[in-house]
């Protein structure tokens, strides 16, 4: 019976080669639930033969994944943490990309009532004083730090919230899953929220506010600090990414008719 | 058989557990050619002196000598368990085992196991698994294990203890036949009828220690202690 | 319970199809698993055995240990596993951290010491059982081990399913370490999380219920195959 398992184990072995080159980037689960990976990624391997590893997890990790050197880039959106990162010469610029937008995603008919709300300050608001239920992040991911930010922006502190504000400390999903089944308020970005399957009796109720926008940049890990990060290629994929084939497929994607990102990278 | 490893010496042994003697002092001699029984009441320490001269028991003091050195004397003795020990094995591999372990020719295992399982009249239950055996034929199947690789001197631990008459009367009928084939046998029992029976040599324990040593049937008919007297009648002695 | 009922109408046309994607995932779970139970047993076996047979002097605390181990929760393990490998970690020039290897490393640590405690539980029953014939025989230590290894085969591959099955169902270790990349390291469990975190609950069902059947499906090949092996000698 060894013989069989050693004989089964060394086939599998054998069936493990590496292909073409390959890159690792540590990307956030906002990305990758919007679907527009799916796209983006064979367009890249058919154009540059690169063949993209998606790490994907939160800002905070992706960010710490890049300290480490264990991507070869990231692709996230927290401004502030981003130029920090490449302050503190994890990685060697910050390249914009493209973005979307967060919504505010509740219970469909609403109590807070901030559907009618005219920013955002003033939906979260309208939040506070009505008290409903309130999903966060809570993951010191890209979408938790605007979170924070917004609720600083109109004035307000999520520490001292009442424990109608739950934090999970989840990804995008499984946060928006416990929205769900608590009835509750979330944010979350636009991309997440359209291709999220169960939506159960969540709607989306305010969003626009060009306070809301969701920039994505493209960091490549330092090589000066890690010597095996594969910079070459971390170029040669930022290149891709910032042409004109990524900013045809990036303006087209859309999800039920809606666009979702808008390209805005800068030529060089 | 000639037997190359007895006599068997045992001097001033004593063996104690946690404090308790359990036997001692004894200081015994036994030689070749016989069939010795020791008999004595629970707890006089028959077991443990079995267990002693097999050298499975480690000893609190004094010395068990053979004619050889005590590793080589090991490979020529066999032991038979009281609740006998079955390998979670087939019957034919039960036999097979203990010439496995000194790596005997293939010839040599299938020959014997062949004839051993026949003389046990297991020969068509060879591929059972022996813990599906009954009783009488587990103990038969030990016995048989144990003189497979044709021991000098085999220990057997009230080997009938539970059995029925005519699983009892098969064991001492292979008994008898090793020992006519010179096997040096030494054995504890229970059963007065037994002792009577096969008997040659008498060694009576009382509280861990020897207390009158014998031919039979000399023994039976004139036991020069009280106590042995007292047991051979059927009393209870403490 | 329409999830539940959509879950198992997708499982029976993904298997039946042959999906691709859902092979290449489901293979690499097994080679994932299969490597793993395979190292940790060739480990954890004889230790088991070893324990369950020898006095020595730190025995129980070894006993001790491998009980607390086994109680580690799989998060921990990929964490440390995970900081080992890390290119700012002790073993980072080794580049294995996201690839399978890092992930069987994981698995073999999680599961070595469950299979060395039931390996050890089994073999102290059998040893109590075989103690005074083997001493008897005058075995020597090999043949011993040889002895109850052979014998307490059954419950030895009880022992080894039990780790398949930890090893095949966890997530939590080998997400961290594994990092779920598609293509590279993603495996059932790891897509049944993300499914599940894009609300894709009827697909997420799929992969579980493609997960058990393979579970079930390794535990009755293996039972088959020991079933069917000649009758062997030790």
């Amino acid at each position: 019976m060894i013989r069989h398992l050693l004989a089964v184990a060394t086939a599998l072995m054998v069936s493990t080669a590496a292909t073409a080159e390959e890159i690792r980037v540590a990307v956030t689960t906002s990305f990758e639930n919007s679907g527009l990976s799916q796209i983006l990624l064979p367009a890249i391997r058919e154009d540059t033969g690169l063949d993209v590893q998606l790490l994907v997890v939160g800002t905070g990790q992706a960010l710490r994944l890049g300290q480490a050197g264990d991507v070869d880039a990231i692709l996230v959106h927290s401004r502030k943490a981003e130029e920090a990162f490449v302050a503190e010469g994890s990685g060697t610029y910050r390249r914009e990309i493209m973005y979307n937008d967060f919504v505010i995603v509740g219970p469909e008919d609403d109590p807070a009532g901030i559907a009618q709300a005219a920013t955002a300050a003033e939906a979260l608001q309208k939040i506070v004083a009505e008290k409903p239920a309130f999903v966060s992040r809570g993951d010191d991911s890209g979408t938790h730090k605007k979170e924070l930010a917004l609720w600083s922006a109109a004035g307000l502190d999520p520490a001292a919230f009442d424990p109608w504000y739950r934090a999970v400390g989840a990804g995008m999903g499984a946060s928006l899953n416990t929205a769900a089944g608590l009835d509750a308020y979330i944010l979350a970005d636009r991309a997440s929220w359209l291709n999220f399957g169960n939506k159960a009796g969540l709607a989306l109720l305010f969003s626009g506010d060009p306070a809301l926008f969701n920039q994505y940049a493209f960091i490549p890990v330092n090589p000066e600090k890690h010597a095996h990060v594969r910079n070459d290629l971390a170029v040669r994929l930022e290149n891709w990414l910032t042409g004109a084939h990524a900013q045809d497929l990036i303006n087209t994607y859309t999800i039920g008719g809606e666009t979702l990102f808008t390209f805005n990278a800068k030529p060089e | 058989m000639v037997s190359t490893v007895l006599p068997l010496k045992l001097d001033e042994v004593f063996v104690r557990r946690r404090g308790k003697r359990l036997i001692g002092p004894v200081t015994a001699e036994l030689g070749p050619g016989r069939l010795t029984m020791i008999l004595g009441p629970n707890g006089s320490g028959k077991t443990t002196l079995l267990r002693v001269m097999h050298g499975v028991e480690r000893l609190s003091d004094g010395q068990v000598t053979w004619a050889v050195p005590q590793t080589e004397a090991q490979h020529h003795q066999a032991y038979v368990f009281q609740t006998p020990i079955m390998l979670r094995r087939t019957v034919a591999d039960n036999l097979r085992y203990p010439l496995q372990l000194v790596g005997a020719p293939t010839a040599e295992i299938t020959e014997k196991v062949e004839k051993w399982g026949a003389r046990i009249g297991l020969q068509d239950r060879m591929k059972l698994q022996a813990t599906r055996l009954s009783g009488g034929e587990k103990q038969k199947l030990a016995l048989a294990r144990a003189l497979i690789r044709d021991p000098q001197v085999l220990f057997l631990d009230e080997p009938c203890a539970s059995l029925d008459g005519a699983s009892t009367r098969d064991i001492e009928s292979l008994l008898t036949g090793a020992l006519s084939a010179g096997t040096r046998i030494i054995m504890t029992t229970h059963d007065l009828g037994q002792a009577r029976r096969l008997a040659q040599d008498v060694i009576f324990m009382l509280h861990g220690t020897i207390r009158e040593q014998g031919a039979a049937p000399g023994v039976f008919d004139a036991p020069s202690c009280a106590e042995l007297a007292a047991f051979l009648r059927g009393d209870i002695i403490a | 319970m329409s999830d539940i009922y959509d879950g198992l109408i997708s499982a029976f046309w993904l298997m039946v199809t042959l999906d691709p994607e859902l092979m290449q995932i489901s293979l690499r779970s097994l080679q994932v698993s299969l490597t793993a139970l395979m190292i940790a047993s060739a480990i954890a076996l004889p230790l088991g055995t070893f324990l369950a047979i020898r006095r020595f002097r730190y025995r129980r605390l070894t006993i001790s240990l491998l009980n607390a181990l086994m109680g580690l929760p799989p998060v921990v393990v990929g964490l440390i596993v995970y900081i080992l490998l890390s290119r700012s970690g002790p073993f980072g020039v080794l580049g294995l951290l996201f690839t399978p290897t890092a992930m069987i490393i994981a698995q073999v640590v999680i599961i070595t010491p469950l299979i060395a405690s039931v390996t050890h539980q089994a073999m102290r029953e059998l040893w109590a059982e075989y103690h005074d014939l083997l001493i008897s025989l005058n075995t020597s230590q090999g043949q011993r081990i040889r002895t109850l290894i052979w014998d307490g085969r059954r419950n030895l591959l009880t022992a080894a399913l039990a780790g398949f099955g930890r090893a095949i169902g966890e997530v939590g270790a080998i997400m961290i370490v594994g990092g779920n990349i598609e293509n590279a390291t993603r495996v059932l469990t790891t897509a049944i999380a993300l499914e599940t975190g894009k609300g894709d609950f009827a697909l997420a069902l799929a992969l579980g219920f493609v997960l058990i059947t393979l579970a079930i499906g390794i535990n009755i090949a293996i039972h088959w195959l020991s079933r069917t092996e000649s009758e062997g000698r030790w």
